[in-house]
């Protein structure tokens, strides 16, 4: 049992929690995600460890409320407890000095690629990020971001805060006016993506992605998460999550986010009318 | 008159009390076990066929030397307990080990009654015993043991891992048990689904460990959390069974592969058996129940990913192999169950492609006959694919279920333990002794997969030699001594 420390709400549909979880917070590293299962009947679902605290032995997590399980979290409070939490998994990210790079986060992708920036920004690189979502109150860790990084830009898509864009159009500009950028890495929905990829390929920049397939182990051994890059299939919990962006078939993975549509409607219906109205 | 009375008996005598099971077509529609075991009586008639041999050679095919006609005597005489007690005596796991192991290979194939007739029915009786102790719920748990001071931490719970750390904790050592999934049993709770194993019997072998004082961490993937390293240098573990299985599934490599509803035979059964997706929507984790469903392989695996298909309410189950029946690696009893319950088998077939329904779901797959050439390497018949043959079937799952690899997950981190070409780990045999010095290894990650029963045989082995390794550890620090 994982005790929540600390729950914060990020906005009306993103949520932090601050997890008790000693071992994990010593192992782990940015890039590394885990898995949970809040209670017996539960799923088990990947998050990313968004920030960890070794000395205190916390780790912290930024989910949005997309059906069941992240619904269900949403009405745990601080001092709850989850059944399982088991990482940390997958394979860190690599971080070195690379001169220049540029960080995108898009919606609850902020989350994940903060502790990169923070690794990468420790590192030495210049960094600058962009940071975007459908509109202002769906954005969340500004400050947060802004420490990391040299220079950072807001976007969001109904130019309620920061500039009216999709996180591609900045970074089109600045893989156009500075050459020196080295990477880029890019978290959110895959369709964004895909289209960061499309971007960068035509400035050919290295671009790192961080794959949100279907999981059910996490460990390699029932290939649910299989992805396809540079035409090979690879298992995303164990391979991954992070790839060479430009080799991903962002499509496949698409198509297999939704392959549960039917049965996580029946799930989430249920779910809804079991807590009357609470939800 | 006499001599017809004898020769019925005789007659009686060949043929093995039946166990009553769930009618196939029900059966079909539950997720309930097949057989309901045998009643008293029942065993008792089947012990009755047993000759007691003097030199009995069913315990030769016995991989753990179960004392078989000891056992069957007793039952003979009416003491299922004493019987059960003679069976654990060698096997910690009989209920589950009379309802998996393939005895048809192993102690029944020797029996011989079997050169007349049936050979007497190891298995069930076997069964019926541990059945009849778990009933009585007089399970005895040992005296603790004087503690050594030792700790020894085992990774991974299979079966290999819980007959290693039993024997170990009533060796007087600290045991620490890590298991990388939520629930402990390894492929008995992941991978043989429930009307085969139900999972309240693999609980109930846990919970007696747990009683012997091992402890059990959850959740845990070695490797990750922890390496060996950390745990035999910083967290004072004087010694390693590695025990991981062999978890990675093979896919084909066909086209269409990533197609939605195309399955590993490990996702399909972790699914159902691990997560209860057949209890969807009261557990969370969902399936997909195909109409139409295809299973590829002939193994065991083949055999549970087909009829957990059909529980699901398939229409059709087609099992896909390349060769013929009789070289189907599965039990045999599972081989007749999948044919009552109406799996449709196509044998001397072999896959070549999944066809995509144009929205990115698997709806039919394309087939070639095959036929059977000259011996290979395993020397069964090697198959041949008919060349104009291809053929389609219309399917909305597919499930390739051609077995497993070893996971490198664990292994990669250890990098002075030596590996195969493969990727298993190199051991001795008799003791499970690796490269890698305090560390030992057994079971499907060294032998690649075998069954139950030889992965528990390895972790009793392994355990007799880490109970050596750890005073020879002392005695070889007094000898020192002396020799100073
Ligand atoms: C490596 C990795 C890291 C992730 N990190 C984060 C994160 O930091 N924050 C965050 O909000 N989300 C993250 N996700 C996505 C998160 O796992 C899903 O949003 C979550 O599983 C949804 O579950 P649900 O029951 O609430 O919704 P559902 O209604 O079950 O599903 C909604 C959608 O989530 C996806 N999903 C469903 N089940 C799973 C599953 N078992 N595994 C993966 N995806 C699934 C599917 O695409 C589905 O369409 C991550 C996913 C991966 C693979
Ligand atoms: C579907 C199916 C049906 C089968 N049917 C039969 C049958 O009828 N009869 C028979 O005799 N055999 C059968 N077998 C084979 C038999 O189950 C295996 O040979 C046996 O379970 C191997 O035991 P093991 O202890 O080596 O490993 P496993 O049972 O595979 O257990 C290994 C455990 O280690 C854990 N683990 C792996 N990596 C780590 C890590 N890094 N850290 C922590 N834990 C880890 C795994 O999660 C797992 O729980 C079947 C196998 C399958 C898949
Ligand atoms: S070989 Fe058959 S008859 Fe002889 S002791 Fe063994 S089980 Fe009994
Ligand atoms: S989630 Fe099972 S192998 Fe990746």
């Amino acid at each position: 049992m994982f005790k929540i420390l600390k729950k914060e709400e990020l906005s009306d549909v993103v949520t932090l929690f601050e997890i008790d979880a000693k071992h994990i917070a010593k192992k782990a590293q940015a890039g590394n995600f885990f898995v949970l299962r809040i209670h017996e009947e539960g799923e088990r679902i990947p998050l990313t460890i968004a920030d960890f605290d070794r000395d205190r032995g916390t780790i912290t997590t930024v989910f949005q409320k997309v059906g069941k399980t992240t619904y269900h979290m949403g009405i745990l409070n601080e001092g709850d407890y989850i059944s399982d939490l088991i990482g940390p998994l997958g394979i860190p990210s690599h971080i070195e000095n690379f001169g220049k790079v540029v960080c995108v986060g898009g919606g609850v992708g902020i989350a994940p690629v903060y502790p990169i920036t923070k690794g990468l920004k420790e590192a030495g690189n210049t960094i600058i990020s962009i940071i975007g979502a459908r509109t202002r109150n769906l954005l969340f860790w500004e400050e947060k971001m802004r420490k990391v990084s040299d220079e950072l830009i807001i976007t969001t898509d109904d130019g309620s805060y920061g500039r009216k864009a999709v996180v591609t159009v900045p970074l089109d500009e600045l893989l156009n006016k500075d050459k020196d950028i080295k990477l880029v890495v890019a978290i959110g929905p895959a369709i964004m993506m895909k289209f960061v990829c499309k971007t960068t390929e035509k400035y050919n920049i290295k671009t790192i992605v961080s794959l949100n397939s279907i999981m059910v182990d996490a460990t390699g051994m029932c290939g649910a998460c299989r992805v396809e890059v540079g035409g090979e299939t690879k298992f995303a919990c164990v391979d991954g999550p992070e790839f060479d962006g430009h080799k991903v078939d962002f499509d496949l993975l698409m198509k297999r986010q939704i392959m549960y549509l039917d049965e996580e409607k029946i799930a989430m219906e249920r779910y809804r009318e079991k807590m009357g109205g609470v939800i | 008159m006499e001599e017809k009375k004898e020769e019925k008996k005789e007659e009686k005598k060949k043929i093995r009390v039946k166990m009553r099971e769930q009618d196939p077509l029900v059966r079909a529609r539950n997720f309930n076990e097949v057989p309901y075991g045998y009643v008293p009586d029942e065993a008792v008639e089947e012990a009755h066929r047993c000759l007691q041999c003097k030199r009995p050679t069913c315990k030769d095919g016995c991989p753990v030397e179960v004392d078989i006609p000891g056992f069957i005597g007793l039952i003979k005489e009416g003491k299922f307990l004493e019987a059960c007690y003679k069976v654990k005596e060698k096997n910690a796991l009989p209920a589950v080990c009379g309802r998996v192991c393939p005895q048809e290979i192993q102690c029944e194939t020797l029996c011989l009654v079997g050169k007349k007739g049936d050979p007497v029915a190891i298995g069930n009786l076997e069964r019926f015993v541990a059945d009849y102790e778990a009933e009585k719920g007089e399970i005895k748990i040992p005296e603790k043991p004087k503690p050594t001071g030792r700790k020894v931490v085992i990774v991974g719970s299979g079966p290999g891992g819980l007959t290693c750390a039993a024997d170990l904790i009533q060796a007087g050592h600290q045991v620490t048990l890590f298991e990388a999934l939520h629930k402990p049993g390894g492929v008995l709770i992941y991978g043989i689904p429930e009307f085969r194993l139900p999972k309240v019997i693999v609980e109930r072998e846990v919970e007696y460990i747990k009683k012997l004082g091992v402890e059990l961490v959850l959740g845990a993937v070695i490797g990750k959390l922890h390496t060996v390293d950390e745990l035999l240098n910083d967290e004072g573990y004087d010694a390693c069974f590695v025990c991981i299985g062999a978890g990675l599934p093979m896919f084909m490599g066909i086209p269409g592969e990533n197609l939605n509803g195309v399955y590993s035979a490990n996702e399909f059964l972790t699914r159902a058996n691990l997560m209860k997706a057949y209890l969807f929507p009261e557990y969370d984790t969902p399936i997909k129940r195909g109409k139409r469903v295809a299973v590829f392989g002939g193994g065991n695996v083949a055999m549970d990913s087909a009829r957990v298909a059909l529980r699901l309410g398939a229409e059709k189950v087609y099992l896909i192999y390349r060769r013929s029946e009789a070289e189907m690696p599965a039990r045999k009893a599972e081989v007749h169950h999948a044919h009552e319950e109406g799996i449709e088998f196509m044998l001397l077939t072999n896959p070549t492609r999944f066809i995509d329904d144009g929205k990115g779901n698997v709806c039919g797959v394309e087939c070639i006959k095959m036929e059977l050439g000259e011996p290979d390497e395993s020397g069964r018949r090697r198959p041949i694919p008919i060349k104009g043959s291809e053929f389609q079937v219309e399917i909305d799952i597919g499930i390739p279920a051609l077995g497993t690899r070893a996971n490198p997950l664990l292994t990669k981190t250890m990098q002075d333990l030596k590996l195969n070409k493969r990727g298993y780990i190199i051991a001795e045999e008799a003791t499970g002794m690796t490269s890698k010095p305090g560390v030992f290894a057994g079971g499907d990650i060294v032998t690649g997969s075998a069954t139950v029963i030889s992965a528990m045989g390895a972790g009793r082995k392994a355990a007799r030699a880490i109970n050596e390794y750890l005073k020879w550890k002392y005695w070889d620090v007094s000898n020192l001594a002396k020799a100073i």
